[in-house]
């Protein structure tokens, strides 16, 4: 789960990490208000949870309460990547001596979380490692200890270059990392840490995204989720205990297991269709989950031909096809809807599943993808 | 006593994690899944010594097997020496780590959910056990030759022979076996590693099994987008692998920062995608199929002196 900056920035206040103070508005009035209380030049800055708003234009310095409203009202709105801005955060602009790039992820080699750190703030961290790969400073953590102080202080003045203000740099990261650990973040980023013209030292973003597989313990950061920028069939799909993913394509898909989904994707690509969705439906696959599988498919009127690949292990086959028995009973399905059922209970499926003539059954992967590509065109 | 630590620290060895040695406990057994599978197991031919659910102890399971309290008791009473566990995400950790310092020698956790957070912590403590673990979130293992199957893997699909197969994934392992079985190319050993970011065996610790087991002749590995595990597994091939293997990549159409399904497959910052992986693949030498269907006819040419069955 992603959340929004000025989310992020709450968690960060919240763990003694600076942040300039600044105000979240929906409407470019209330942005001219909250300029107005800065009482200085501000930054309008556009919340969105996809990447380089920057560049879309998402980020905009205005020098008066008026200049925020006319900023504001142009951001507010905007399409970024696909996301349409809702909120902006009022922001006092602040002027920079010094940008720096601090983060901590998960290194799934090492097994251990990173500190990375950068003198080059302000530049995505991947174009760091292509241009400039020495810049980057990296301190494995072992989870028991945390970072260690004197981790923190080498890293600290790597970065600062200046013994004043590796101090305060150093307690940033210290406390980044305890705000990672303690929330389940898979990436905690500050990009830029800045430091000002009047040696203040401060987080001018904030980027948290969160191990989804841990907020059933962290209720108070589910409900940070902003269900108006994610894809409504993904909404779905979650609230449902589907595992869904929104392409581009015409023939939808319907897969138990993330693997074979990615696979049959794959293979509806190969054979010159182009998929709609990545659709897991999980292990024990109760009837209902099919239904729900197939009524988020159909949201998209692009979809021409379903394509079920179903391969049996605990998800039984005849669970699979009592769903498709009761989906086209209450859904008046009229797209061509192809088979394929394989493994746990297969006899019992296929039984089932006259009742239904209007399903095109199929043996293989290779031939069910086949013929819904073909049924889709 | 609380916590014995009574394994010893040893240099892992590299025999095949399951064959008629193993003297298995289930670690949720009375649940749901744990049941329905424990009865599976024990029926392909498993030894299924022990069940765990804290609180149900004295009890028997399929009125036979004997239900202990913690596996620290299983282990004294029946020398179980593996564990698979079914117990909910939340206590998924904390049972992993009972199994390790009960003496258990190979931990293989089926549960889908664990939090990444608490794995970087299981992965140390197992180590210093001296303890191998399988998964999370993996349908676990099965060795046809010997009828032993610890997990979820359907023993219906499988068959003896001298394929080793491993992969990141359930159900299209399961695709992938399926068709060996249809081509005649049974197995030695089939490992689902899982599909979490953090887990306890990598490629390369199969890679390294596979290589020493003397059942197999040939390697079958499925890998999938996320992480840099195949690119590590090329770089280990090309040094320490001379048996012939062959890949699959599943993920080529996955749109970048978008989660598949698995907590691992996700492509973040440009990295982790299948084209990089297929090239590692192609650089040292390995076939790599573009489709599933591909893989029998690839181990067929790499492997031409495969025994197959009629």
């Amino acid at each position: 789960m992603k959340v929004h900056e000025y989310q992020a920035k709450e968690l960060f206040a919240r763990y003694g990490i600076p942040v300039p103070p600044g105000t979240v508005v929906t409407s470019a009035s209330d942005a001219e208000a909250a300029a107005a209380t800065v009482g200085k030049p501000v930054v309008v800055k556009a919340q969105v949870l996809v990447g380089g708003r920057g560049k879309a234009g998402g980020v905009k310095i205005a020098k008066t309460p008026a200049e925020a409203r006319e900023k504001a009202s142009q951001i507010l709105g905007m399409d970024i990547k696909g996301e349409t801005v809702k909120k902006v955060l009022i922001t006092e602009a602040v002027d920079i001596a010094h940008e720096i790039y601090v983060a901590v992820i998960m290194d799934r080699r090492a097994q251990k979380p990173l500190v990375m750190g950068s003198a080059d703030g302000g530049v995505e961290i991947e174009v760091t490692a292509k241009e400039n790969p020495s810049a980057i400073q990296r301190v494995w953590v072992d989870p028991l200890y945390g970072v260690h102080p004197f981790a923190a202080r080498r890293l600290a003045m790597a970065l600062a270059r200046d013994a004043e203000l590796a101090k305060p740099m150093a307690d940033i990261i210290q406390k980044l990392y305890t705000l990672y650990d303690e929330v389940d973040a898979s990436l905690a980023e500050i990009n830029p840490l800045v430091v000002t013209t009047d040696r203040r030292v401060l987080a001018l973003d904030a980027k948290l995204n969160f191990d989804d597989n841990a907020l059933e313990r962290h209720p108070d950061l589910e409900a940070m989720r902003d269900l108006d920028a994610e894809d409504e069939g993904e909404v779905r799909a979650r609230n449902e205990g589907l595992s869904f993913v929104r392409l581009s394509g015409n023939v939808g898909c319907v897969v138990n297991g993330a693997g074979l989904a990615m696979a049959t994707m794959d293979l509806v690509k190969h054979y010159g269709g182009q998929p709609a969705n990545f659709l897991d439906i999980g292990g024990s696959s109760r009837p209902e989950k099919v239904v729900a599988a197939l009524s988020i498919i159909l949201q998209d009127t692009s979809v021409k031909s379903i394509l079920f690949n179903i391969f049996g292990g605990i998800t039984r086959c005849d669970d699979v096809a009592r769903g498709l028995v009761t989906a086209f009973a209450q859904m008046n399905l009229k797209l061509p809807v192809v088979v394929r059922l394989t493994g746990t209970n297969e006899k019992e499926a296929r039984e089932i599943l006259r009742q239904v003539p209007a399903i095109h059954p199929a043996e293989t992967m290779d031939e069910a993808v086949k013929k819904a590509i073909a049924l889709a065109a | 006593m609380l916590a014995d630590s009574r394994s010893k620290k040893g240099n892992r060895n590299v025999s095949m994690p399951i064959d008629r040695n193993t003297r298995l406990v289930v670690q949720g057994i009375t649940g749901r899944d744990g049941s329905f599978h424990a009865a599976q197991m024990a029926a392909y031919g498993t030894n299924l010594v022990a069940g765990v659910t804290p609180g149900k102890g004295g009890s028997k399971f399929d009125n036979t097997v004997p239900i202990f309290d913690s596996v620290h008791e299983a282990v004294d009473a029946t020398g179980a020496n593996t564990s698979v566990i079914y117990v909910r995400a939340p206590f998924a950790a904390d049972a992993i780590c009972e199994a390790a310092d009960a003496g258990v020698r190979l931990v293989v956790c089926i549960t889908e959910g664990v939090p990444v957070r608490d794995m970087l912590r299981v992965v140390p403590f197992l180590k210093e056990r001296g303890a191998r673990l399988l998964g999370p979130n993996c349908p676990g293992l099965i060795a046809p030759n010997a009828r032993v199957k610890v997990g979820i893997l359907p023993a219906s699909i499988v068959q003896p022979g001298s394929v080793g197969v491993v992969s990141r994934s359930g159900t299209l392992t399961y695709e992938v076996v399926y068709q060996l079985t249809r081509a005649g190319m049974g197995q030695s050993t089939c490992i689902g590693i899982g599909g979490d970011p953090v887990i306890g065996t990598n490629f390369i610790d199969c890679l390294r099994l596979f290589q020493a087991d003397e059942e197999t002749e040939a390697i079958v590995l499925i890998g999938e987008i996320g992480g840099s595990d195949e690119e590590e597994a090329a770089a280990f091939i090309k040094e320490k692998v001379s048996k012939p293997v062959v890949s699959f990549i599943a993920g080529q159409t996955a749109p970048p920062g978008k989660r598949m399904g698995h907590a691992g497959a996700i492509v973040t910052g440009g990295s982790g995608t299948a084209a990089d992986k297929i090239a590692a693949f192609a650089a040292v030498g390995v076939p790599v199929a573009k489709i599933p269907s591909e893989i029998t006819s690839l181990v067929a040419s790499a492997a031409p002196a495969l025994k197959r069955a009629s």
